[in-house]
């Protein structure tokens, strides 16, 4: 049970081994991107998971005395969801620039228009 | 204001920055770029003045005191890292101008754009190196980082393009990896200070979760400092960007990946568990080794000259780390002396080459017959660093490379001492070919090639010039690097 | 867009909403969820919706290029220039307590709103820029 228990976890570990192999087997710029998005994001579980208390509220200020998630990993992740979309944008505008140099976004196109030129 | 500086020391790049982007293209700008590089490398000097006289200088942001709020802590490792990047950060910064005004991909009144990101990466590098809390180390890394893709992505060929695309997917993978294992420490620990999670890690350190923080840890910094076989994005992204952001990346960049590399390595994790209860001097040297050797031999082969540099500058790292994994006072001192002399040397070889495609448009070896002639003070300032690459005495580059000898002697290490000098002598082999296609071949016919302006050369002569001095004086490259690693090895006991 | 009266319609019932709740949303940020990032994210969405249905000419004319440009740069000035004004005033940097010389709690009140304000406008200005930016491509 307790290996169910820590579902979270799991989920963090699969979405970050799928997103890692689309990184890796995809020959698509595009879907590259889409592959780092997924492991990016996959992080965001984690920090939020160990944030959390079971029965905990939204951590605001009020009189009597309750349960609250922690919101420190909140904050954090707030700031690396901010560069995941900056990344993101980047890496956009980057496989746009290169669309417009090779006219693909095929890696190995790209490649042997590389090669051709090396030559 | 004095206590305040090492406030400032980010936060003057960090406001020079949005400025410069409302500026119109032309002087004023690079002035004002020019101005904050001025500003922190004269706080950078403060700073270590302050740290080798007194002590550790701790300034809590916001005044939340440490461990809740964000601390910023100097000791001599990191204010010897502030002088290194904001030095190379200003000499580089003289040396643009020219180049991003004839040399980049971007149409004219975007240039002031140039100036922002570089001052981003700037403001990254150095709060990388100042700041005492884990997280803001991820935070500041990848805004150097975003800032450095878009700079090497303004190279003119447009492979550049592709190299920035490579190293973005490769940098944010490292960059996750470090997020991971930081995350992985707070869930231990409740704590993100670098002092406290040192205090709090030894109790808890015999449990998967901070084996695991140190495996993503591992990864992601050898990532982002290109150790082999992590280093594939290195020799492309530095080939194609501009040769200014070249000359500022090769000389900081992986060098604060090395910083961080020794920061979470000796001071969080400490010596004991790094290198006794996780044996990482067993992982690190041999590939520091196979680096050093494979990427040498490789440098040999290639015809475009910023390349066979980029694959140098990876047996460069290799020396660095093999240093780290002799874990003695005298390797680690080798290691932080050679960040110092190894941002001297590339920075100037960097930059002799920036003045060379200035002028001709390319540094493949076969186009740069006849230069040395026609260009004596670039070459000259070509041979006087790649005489500091290879180590020869009186330059900086002996000096790292003599402790580095020294350490390895020290445990009785000769294959590795032998291994140093071999590789010594392939950098001989490739510094020599560029050497030889420089002055005794003939020029094309008709190419008439003028010495590249003052603009370039001064900046260039002054990094040439700190290579011959500081193979002299060793005060700062040895001095220094002693007493940062004294200090980082009797953290951890 | 111009034939299609539906979303023409929706979109200006609904963008004086988004507007008003991303202001909400960054004004209330002191006391419940929310703060700059959010309100800049959903005010950029508001008019990136806008850009949308009317057209990038037509969002150009009211939120041109060069006043996103200062606003990119006007935000982090702002934030900057709170800590720095924290410095001036003998704290430390970004230490909101000195902002107000009677009570300390009510600086950092007036701290936080800046530097939440200054968020909101550089992250408004950067998500309609990255739009432009790419919609603007290959025209």
């Amino acid at each position: 049970m307790q290996i169910l228990g820590l579902y979270n976890y799991w989920i963090f570990i699969v979405l970050m081994m799928c997103g890692f192999y689309v990184v890796i087997s995809r020959g698509n710029l595009v879907k590259k991107l889409v592959g780092l998005n997924i492991f990016q994001t996959s992080v965001f579980i984690l920090y939020i998971s160990m944030g959390k208390i079971i029965g905990g509220t939204a951590p605001i200020a009020v009189d009597q005395d309750v349960v609250y998630s922690n919101p420190i990993p909140h904050v954090l992740i707030l700031t690396a969801i901010v560069v995941g979309i900056a990344t993101t944008s980047l890496g956009l505008a980057l496989v746009v620039r290169i669309n417009e140099a090779y006219g693909t976004i095929e890696e190995d196109e790209i490649h042997a228009q590389s090669e051709e030129e090396a030559l | 204001m004095i206590d305040h500086l090492p406030a400032l020391q980010v936060v003057i790049p960090l406001i020079a920055a949005p400025l410069s982007a409302l500026f119109r293209p032309g002087r004023a700008v690079w002035l004002l770029a020019m101005t904050a590089c001025g500003l922190s490398l004269l706080i950078a000097i403060l700073l270590l003045n302050q740290v080798l006289t007194q002590h550790v200088i701790s300034y809590p942001m916001g005044s939340w005191p440490a461990p809740w709020g964000i601390e910023y802590r100097i000791d001599a490792a990191n204010a010897f890292m502030l002088l290194i990047v904001s030095g190379i950060g200003t000499i580089v910064m003289a040396f643009a101008r020219p180049i991003v005004e004839q040399r980049i991909r971007l149409p004219e009144y975007k240039q002031p754009w140039f100036y922002t990101a570089y001052l981003l990466c700037l403001t990254g590098l150095l709060g990388i190196v100042i700041t005492g809390d884990a997280f803001n180390v991820f935070v500041f890394l990848e805004i150097s980082s975003l800032s450095s893709y878009a700079l090497i992505s303004l190279g003119r060929d447009r492979r550049a393009l592709t190299a920035s695309y490579q190293y973005l997917i490769m940098g944010t993978i490292g960059a996750t990896f470090i997020l991971i294992g930081i995350g992985l420490l707070y869930v231990m620990t409740g704590t993100l200070n670098m002092m406290d999670l040192a205090e709090r890690i030894p109790a808890v350190a015999d449990t998967r979760t901070i084996r695991a923080a140190f495996a993503f840890l591992t990864i992601g910094v050898s990532l982002k400092l290109a150790l082999f076989p992590l280093h594939l994005w290195l020799p492309n992204a530095y080939a194609y960007a501009p040769s200014a952001v070249t000359a500022f990346l090769a000389a900081t960049a992986t060098k604060v990946a090395v910083y961080v590399l020794l920061r979470f390595f000796f001071t969080i994790f400490g010596v004991n568990f790094s290198f006794e209860t996780m044996r990482l001097d067993l992982v690190l040297l041999p590939l520091a080794l196979v680096g050093i050797f494979s990427a040498s031999v490789v440098a040999i082969f290639q015809n475009n000259v910023k390349r066979m540099l980029a694959y140098s500058s990876v047996a460069q790292i290799g020396y660095m780390i093999l240093g780290i994994s002799l874990v003695s006072v005298t390797g680690v001192t080798a290691a932080i002396s050679h960040l110092f002399n190894h941002a001297l040397m590339k920075g100037a070889l960097f930059m002799a080459l920036g003045c060379i495609s200035f002028r001709i448009g390319t540094v493949q070896l076969d186009r740069i017959a006849g230069v040395g002639r026609a260009m004596p003070w670039t070459m000259g300032a070509f041979v006087v660093g790649g005489l500091s690459l290879i180590g020869v005495p009186l330059t900086a580059g002996f000096v790292s490379k003599w402790y580095l000898i020294v350490g390895a002697l020290e445990k009785s290490w000769w294959p590795v001492a032998v291994l140093v000098l071999v590789t010594s002598l392939l950098a001989v082999i490739y510094i020599w070919r560029v050497v030889e296609a420089a002055y005794f071949k003939p020029a094309p016919e008709g190419r008439v090639v003028h010495e590249a302006p003052l603009a370039l050369l001064i900046p260039t002569w002054t990094l040439v010039l700190a290579n011959l001095y500081f193979g002299l004086d060793t005060s700062l490259n040895a001095g220094v690097a002693r007493t940062a690693a004294e200090m980082l090895l009797s953290v951890g006991h | 867009m111009r034939q299609y009266p539906i979303p023409r319609l929706v979109t200006k019932l609904l963008l004086p909403l988004i507007l008003l709740f991303a202001l909400y949303v960054q004004f209330h940020g002191d006391y419940g969820p929310g703060g700059g990032f959010q309100a800049g994210v959903i005010f950029g969405a508001g008019f990136i919706l806008y850009a949308l249905i009317y057209g990038l000419d037509e969002a150009r004319r009211i939120l041109p290029p060069w006043l996103l440009r200062i606003g990119v740069s006007l935000g982090v000035l702002i934030y900057a220039g709170v800590g720095v004004t924290g410095l001036l005033l003998g704290g430390n940097y970004l230490d909101y307590g000195v902002l107000d010389s009677h009570d300390p709690v009510h600086g950092q009140h007036l701290g936080i709103l800046l530097v939440e304000l200054g968020v909101g406008i550089t992250v408004s200005a950067v998500m309609v820029t990255i739009f432009y930016a790419f919609a603007g491509r290959g025209r």
